[in-house]
């Protein structure tokens, strides 16, 4: 074996197609996910989840069920170990929810109350059934609506209010008005694989096999709220299978923790698609109140966008819909507000692009409105405002190809030829019409390290704890690698999803994979540097570590953002209220493109989580009970096959400059705006407008006999 | 009242052509036999309801959902899971056109989806129609396998990454391939 | 799920003799809707008597022209058969609009008529729900109903019957064929629903214990020129919100023979015998057609949230009549 480094230098791996390296186990099967790894004297947890919205637990009957076969204990608030939930982790204070069993307050529907352990998954399910909780029930409130009274202003992860000029002023002094309620309902993120964790001590550790978006992330918290050394846990989640924000720590990590701790065996615990509509987080419905004003000629003078989200009694997030504006458009007078109203609901939380996603959907159909009102072409309109720097920080644009995508969106979707008024195309017994919107996604990254190998075979191993979700980032992360050190792809491993190797940014924010190769490219470096030395490889290898906490925080402050560019062919049928997506496309400026296979498919995933939410997808709540009406994949519907037509995503040259890579981000942005562009198709079909997601057929059915906009 | 019956059996699967025995509680549905005791986990759990088409295998040859097929009652079936599809280290031209088109992003409903791709590619091969077959009275000929005509057929099957797109590419493309080679065979007989 | 008994039968009598004897005992077919109904506890059998194998998989033509369908006969291969899409082609497309294909390769005619509702109050324990714990109230009427009943429903119970299939059955008048322990039974289809009531519970006229064993349908030459339009949510894999079997025979411009049932707006699948006597005989047009909607419709008591329903059914009737008539003048 050669001990040396190459001869000759290879690069050009990133920016090229590259099929998925684990793509064989996934064909296969062979690639298991945290529920199917197995265990000797495994047992299986099953939760048992509130059937009160608001109340007391006065007892927990857990006698006849202890009893049953194969029961092995059953944790509650009477008998759980406690743990510590006021700390402060790597995104703030965690959500009570996940802190289970610590006291007889139940905070809404779906609240854990208990957690039966047995020797099979069937015992444990049948004895969970069977036991028997009783409450002190107390009224609740779950009602969401645009003038509840307890709504208030909070900050969250961005400031709750900006203001600029004066809006009244402004508004009364505009040529054409717009002023619209958008609303956008209870969305859940639905992964295929439920969220599943089976803990087990071993050897003095901690170890929880999980299903997340980043195992040091988990790691921490659950040291953290068991109060154990850092280094004692150890967190793994090598396959994904999708998580879109809701999987950090929840319930069942935590019960599955406390019940391995007290039976001293491994422990697995599996939430039901049912139970994920109680504990796997939501994206709140919204309420957004939208008024542009603007000259004759589209320039906007007043932009105003205020946005209500809720969130539970025990622990806040915001939908920050209203920051939208804050980077998109300007305006002389700029305000932009998100208040939240405290239910009796579980807590939400980040789902793909949060606040993004409906904060487009109402600015950029209320943008389409002013346009029908200005008479002027929508891409026309965004022309006309296209802001030099922030709108609301005044600070410059890393760098802002919006424009671009719409021109290369519009010469390839055939925009030129539209004629713009409404209701006039026809095919048999459908009405057609297109759209068009803009979207804008946060690029950033996160502090990282890196370990990276040289083997003494000649190969290279990365040991990050990247966590692939389905976002191709192993596969991204050896292109990164390969052409880091110059080598092919196949000389490198990149092994990932284990808290064992060191701190890292979580798959999320559309963050992760350029954080992680920021990481990967600087421990290449350094690699490289050793082996320029010429002094050979031991048998064990040459190992170097980076982080990128420092060069990260040395970014000088920008507006950092990806951009992009809607654009939808809708087909309506009037007479049953049916809207199918036609075609659509999505130009976009997203920074460097690492592997062009799986980037595309990320975006297009992304467009059609658009065409779900702006047709099909709403989490209802019974107002009697608290609870969801039809918690499941047949009653929450998420786009199938036959609702998704070819979806074609592509991009315009836009390497971010201040990344080592040009990185910089695709995991979000392909749903901002999407929803707005389809809506915008549907009035271009119809004349109606509709402001209230999902546009579905009895909807459509009401506005037309009503003849107007939808109520 | 009839005495109580027993709530167990032991039984024989017929799994990708090896026999398994082993003792069932009769609530065990046949994807939980396959996850939790036979350790072939290629078969995905999503909804455990019939409402997502995640567990998807083929019983006698047509695909059917695992999670309300009881195992007891699959005594005697053929079954085949995504780890009988391949042939030795060798693919299956479905799974191959997943790989290469990636017909897929997080891979946790791809098991399903290929196994429906199976069912799909040989239902159409019988001349079945769809819901969105213009004609489906016999004399009118079986519909071509378009890309309508496969997004209806695997609808059964939910990706919530979004990989709809290349996943209906990929079947086409297997479909392609199995319908040329089908033809090539005839012509050389 | 609770511990059940499981039993495999080859025989009809000793499929019935099983039930006879053991009133928590239930059949199994496909189990795509009871299983599911086990799993979440709406249905808690003692013992299930496995009726897969027992040899009522064919489908025959009978004498007189009809076609008689067994009650094993998968979704699949109801759908599939060439004497089906040719003589009843409106019911391989309402089997083809129900469920999946996997589904649709498990389920059988003898489930599919006695599915239940997919009312998300009946379908969760933790709420009350008439038919599911009689006297527990119907949340829905206050609550989630904007996919519920406009036709035939009770101030007890206002869901919806499922089945595609069922709505074509209906439109062809179907005959129901069942066994007991005290011997066969028949019921047309139009009466084996039982109105709703203040019994919602009570879903069809089969005598306790009884095994469907079969389905037949009457010749119908009209049926050949017919048609299932299925209104839903998203355009696959979903239940209906309104759906319409509908078959026309035109001559001379005027109506001869109509059938007409709708789905996903009653207790049971809907056969609209208003809309087919203001129709007969009358001209084939579309205010004709309309008309005859409205006389159904008539009848019609939406709640708040589903009064869409009467307008997309009486546009259904329209638009799918009109496209009947279209082909029967070729």
């Amino acid at each position: 074996m050669t001990t040396t480094t190459q001869a000759t230098a290879v690069t050009g791996a990133v920016g090229t197609a590259h099929t998925r390296v684990e793509g064989r186990d996934k064909v296969t099967g062979a690639a298991r996910y945290a529920g199917e790894i197995p265990f000797d004297e495994l047992a299986h947890g099953w939760m048992v989840l509130s059937t009160v919205a608001r109340g007391r637990i006065r007892s927990v009957e857990t006698s006849a069920v202890l009893r049953m076969p194969g029961v092995l204990t059953v944790l509650h608030h009477g008998n759980a170990p406690r743990v510590d939930s006021d700390y402060v982790g790597m995104l703030g204070t965690p959500d009570p929810t996940a802190a289970v069993f610590q006291h007889e307050r139940v905070p809404h529907m779906g609240w854990p109350v208990a957690l039966v352990v047995a020797e099979t998954s069937e015992q444990a399910r049948e004895a969970a059934e069977a036991l028997v909780v009783h409450y002190e029930e107390e009224p609740h409130d779950v009602t969401f609506s645009a003038g509840h009274p307890d709504a208030y202003q909070v900050d969250g992860f961005m400031p709750a209010v900006t203001e600029k000029g004066d809006l009244e002023a402004e508004l009364a002094a505009s040529a054409l008005v717009v002023d619209a309620e958008y609303t956008t309902p209870e969305e859940h993120h639905n992964p295929m694989e439920p969220h599943a964790a089976t803990a087990l001590w071993d050897g003095g550790r901690l170890e929880v096999v999980d299903s997340n978006q980043g195992t040091a992330w988990v790691a921490s918290e659950i040291a953290n709220m068991f109060s154990l050394d850092p280094a004692s846990v150890r967190v793994r989640s090598e396959h994904v299978g999708g998580g879109f924000g809701s999987k950090g720590l929840r319930a069942h990590q935590v019960a599955a923790v406390m019940a391995a701790t007290g039976l001293r065996r491994p422990v697995r615990v599996v939430m039901t698609r049912r139970q994920m509509f109680s504990l796997a987080g939501y994206r709140s419905p919204t309420t957004q109140r939208i008024r542009l004003g603007a000259r004759a000629d589209g320039r906007l003078r007043a932009l105003d966008h205020s946005s209500l989200s809720l969130t539970s009694t025990v622990h806040e997030f915001v939908e920050p819909s209203a920051g939208v504006a804050r980077v998109m458009y300007d305006a002389d007078a700029h305000h932009t507000a998100n208040r939240v109203v405290r239910l009796d609901v579980p807590t939400p939380t980040w789902m793909r692009a949060p606040g993004e996603a409906p904060g487009s959907f109402a600015v950029e159909a209320a943008l389409d409105e002013l346009a029908e009102k200005c008479g002027i072409d929508p891409i026309e309109l965004r022309v006309r405002n296209e802001p030099e720097t922030g709108p609301v920080s005044g600070l410059p644009f890393s760098s802002r190809n919006l424009l671009a995508c719409f021109r290369e969106g519009a010469r390839r979707f055939g925009w030129a030829d539209r004629d713009p008024r409404p209701g006039l195309r026809r095919d048999g017994r459908w009405l057609l019409g297109t759209g068009t919107a803009a979207a804008s996604f946060g690029a950033g990254a996160g502090p990282s390290t890196a370990a990276m190998t040289a083997e003494a075979d000649g190969t290279f191993t990365v040991r990050i704890n990247a966590a692939d979700i389905g976002t191709g980032a192993r596969t991204a992360l050896t292109l990164v690698a390969a052409d880091a050190l110059e080598v092919a792809p196949d000389r490198v491993q990149v092994r990932i999803g284990d808290s064992d190797f060191g701190p890292a940014w979580i798959a999320g924010g559309s963050m992760g994979t350029r954080s992680w190769a920021w990481a990967v490219t600087a421990a290449a470096g350094e690699l490289r540097e050793r082996l320029a030395l010429n002094t050979g490889i031991p048998p064990e290898g040459i190992t170097v570590r980076s982080d990128t906490t420092a060069a990260i925080g040395a970014l000088a402050q920008k507006e950092r953002h990806s951009f992009g560019a809607q654009f939808a062919e809708v087909a309506v049928d009037p007479a049953t209220g049916e809207v199918r997506v036609r075609r659509m496309l999505g130009i976009f400026a997203a920074g460097r493109i690492v592997n062009p296979l799986t980037a595309r498919g990320q975006l297009v995933g992304g467009m059609i989580w658009g065409i779900s939410m702006a047709l099909h997808e709403e989490a209802v709540r019974d107002r009697a009970s608290g609870g969801h009406y039809g918690a499941d994949l047949a009653g929450y519907h998420v786009a199938a096959h036959a609702d998704v037509p070819l979806v074609e995503a592509d991009w315009v040259d836009d390497p971010d400059p201040d990344d080592p890579v040009g990185i910089k981000g695709i995991g979000e942005i392909g749903i901002v705006g999407a929803a707005a562009a389809i809506a915008n198709a549907v009035w271009h079909a119809t004349g109606v407008r509709h402001r209230h997601l999902p546009i579905r057929p009895d909807r459509v059915l009401s506005a037309n006999s009503a003849g107007g906009s939808s109520a | 009242m009839a005495p109580a019956p027993s709530t167990y059996s032991v039984i024989t699967l017929n799994i990708n052509g090896e026999k398994y025995s082993l003792p069932v509680d009769h609530r065990t549905t046949l994807l939980d036999a396959l996850r939790e005791h036979l350790d072939l986990t290629g078969t995905k759990k999503g909804c455990d309801q019939g409402q997502c088409g995640a567990c998807t295998l083929l019983i006698d040859g047509r695909r059917a959902v695992s999670c309300l097929q009881l195992a007891v009652a699959a005594e005697g079936r053929e079954i085949t899971t995504i780890e009988g599809v391949a042939e030795g280290e060798q693919l299956h031209p479905v799974q191959q056109a997943f790989l290469d088109l990636d017909g897929y992003q997080c891979g946790y409903c791809t098991p399903g989806q290929i196994c429906s791709a199976l069912g799909v590619i040989e239902e159409h091969a019988a001349g079945w129609p769809s819901a969105v077959t213009d004609d489906v009275r016999p004399e009118a000929g079986p519909p071509p396998l378009s890309a309508d005509e496969i997004r209806e057929r695997m609808s059964g099957n939910l990706c919530r990454c979004g990989a709809y797109v290349s996943i209906v590419q990929a079947v086409a493309q297997a479909a392609e391939a199995q319908t040329t080679e089908a033809e090539a065979e005839e012509a050389a007989a | 799920m609770r511990e059940f008994g499981y039993q495999r039968v080859l025989d009809v009598s000793g499929a019935v003799a099983l039930l006879d004897a053991d009133p928590d005992a239930r059949f199994l077919g496909g189990g795509t809707n009871l299983v599911d109904l086990m799993k979440t506890g709406v249905e808690r059998p003692a013992r299930l008597v496995d009726v897969r194998e027992l040899p009522l998989d064919r489908i025959e033509s009978t004498r007189d022209g009809g076609l008689r369908i067994g009650a094993t006969v998968t979704n699949s291969d109801l759908a599939a058969h060439p004497e089906v899409r040719r003589r009843y082609p409106a019911l391989t497309q309402a089997v083809l609009a129900g469920a999946s294909g996997q589904l649709r390769n498990m389920a059988t005619v003898g489930g599919n008529l006695l599915q239940r509702t997919r009312c998300g109050y009946f379908t969760d324990v933790t709420k009350p729900c008439n038919k599911r714990v009689p006297g527990s109230g119907c949340p829905a009427i206050e609550g989630e109903h904007h996919n519920h009943a406009i036709l035939g429903a009770s101030e007890h119970c206002v869901a919806t019957h499922p089945s595609d299939m069922g709505v074509a059955l209906t439109a062809f008048d179907a005959v129901v064929s069942y066994e007991t322990a005290d011997g066969p039974g028949e019921l047309p289809l139009a009466a084996f629903y039982l109105p709703v009531g203040d019994t919602p519970h009570l879903e069809t006229a089969l005598p306790p214990g009884a095994l469907i064993t079969g389905v037949t349908l009457p010749p119908a030459p009209t049926a050949a020129n017919s048609r299932y339009r299925k209104v839903r949510e998203r355009a696959s894999y979903a239940f209906a919100i309104g759906s319409i079997a509908a078959a026309l025979d035109v001559e001379d411009g005027l109506v001869r023979d109509v059938r007409l049932a709708f789905g996903a707006v009653a207790s049971r699948p809907w056969r609209a015998r208003e809309a087919e006597r203001a129709l007969a005989g009358g001209p084939a047009t579309a205010d004709a057609f309309a008309a005859a909607a409205n006389a159904e419709l008539a009848a019609a008591r939406p709640l708040p949230h589903n009064a869409y329903k009467v307008t997309l059914m009486r546009n259904l009737v329209v638009a799918v009549l009109t496209e009947l008539a279209e082909e029967a003048s070729r």
